[in-house]
């Protein structure tokens, strides 16, 4: 079972009470810009074995939106953040790469 | 349809803890800032409490806040003083930046009592009540559908719903209620 803890509202839930978003920190390619571009914002998306984040709400709680740094093969939870940021805080990079050397894979 | 106003009536079938509609309640959703000194007051002057902690709820006699959100919190008040609290936390937050609307219409409010009452939760929302302290709300789901639930009491819980869902909501709670369905039978 997939256990996130919500950073708005500080409960742990398991994942039923949550709506998943897809990958998190996409840079939005709107009007202006290449047709090449635009299709990869809306199409293309990072799908490594390893370390996602993610875009999560919290759907039957606070109802707020955050982001959750999540295994896509073990199911570890690294941690969750909120969603006004641009990338994940500087402790969860470390934790993440002291568990995944090798972490962001791809430029990620 | 024959059930439609069960969120109003009094105690269902008997089971192994009581389970009814608790009635009509006054519910205020108030959405703004909620470090703001200006909404404490309003807060204040409506229902005689402060605004609650995060999960936390304020009770002070038939009036109560939950914290429902980090920007929104449900005012809980008499039926009949609804558009009265409406009016009065619009005039007091007049010039910020807030929203008070009056949903008490578009909730159900519901009451589990008994020494089995949490036994009826349990089976229904993926929320651990050995940790649920006394004074915390719980914003998850039962079943199906969005629901906010708190000890309203000893061995008592008072749940929240959409009034959309009531009908579901009570046979819900009724059926995970029944006889010989007790998650610790004695």
């Amino acid at each position: 079972m997939l256990m996130l803890t919500c950073p708005h509202c500080g409960v742990t839930a398991e994942e039923t009470e949550f709506a998943p978003g897809g990958q998190a920190h996409l840079k939005r390619q709107g009007p202006g810009s290449s047709d090449d571009d635009f299709e990869a914002y809306l199409f293309a998306r990072a799908n490594p074995r390893g370390v996602h984040l993610e875009r999560w709400r919290h759907a039957f709680g606070c109802g707020k939106w955050f982001h959750a740094a999540r295994c896509t093969v073990t199911l570890e939870v690294f941690g969750t953040y909120p969603a006004r940021t641009a990338g994940p805080p500087a402790e969860l990079r470390a934790a993440i790469a002291a568990r995944r050397p090798g972490w962001p894979e791809g430029g990620r | 349809m024959a059930r439609a106003d069960i969120a109003t009536e009094g105690a269902g079938p008997a089971g192994f803890a009581s389970v009814a509609g608790a009635g009509p309640r006054g519910m205020v959703t108030l959405r703004g800032d909620l470090t703001s000194p200006v909404l404490a007051r309003a807060v204040a002057a409506v229902t005689g409490t402060g605004v609650p902690a995060r999960r936390r709820i304020e009770v002070a006699g038939d009036r109560a806040v939950a914290w429902m959100s980090p920007d929104e919190l449900l005012v809980l008040v008499p039926r009949a003083e609804a558009g009265a609290a409406v009016a009065a936390l619009e005039q007091a937050l007049a010039g910020e930046h807030h929203l008070a609307a009056d949903v008490s219409d578009a909730r159900a409010a519901f009451t589990i009592r008994g020494p089995g009452a949490q036994g009826v939760l349990m089976k229904l929302c993926p929320v651990d009540f050995a940790t649920l302290a006394e004074g915390e709300i719980r914003r998850s789901r039962a079943g199906q559908v969005a629901a906010a639930v708190w000890r309203s009491g000893a061995d008592e819980f008072t749940l929240v719903s959409f009034r959309s869902v009531a009908g579901y909501v009570i046979a819900l709670l009724e059926f995970s209620a029944r006889p010989g369905a007790e998650p610790f039978p004695a």
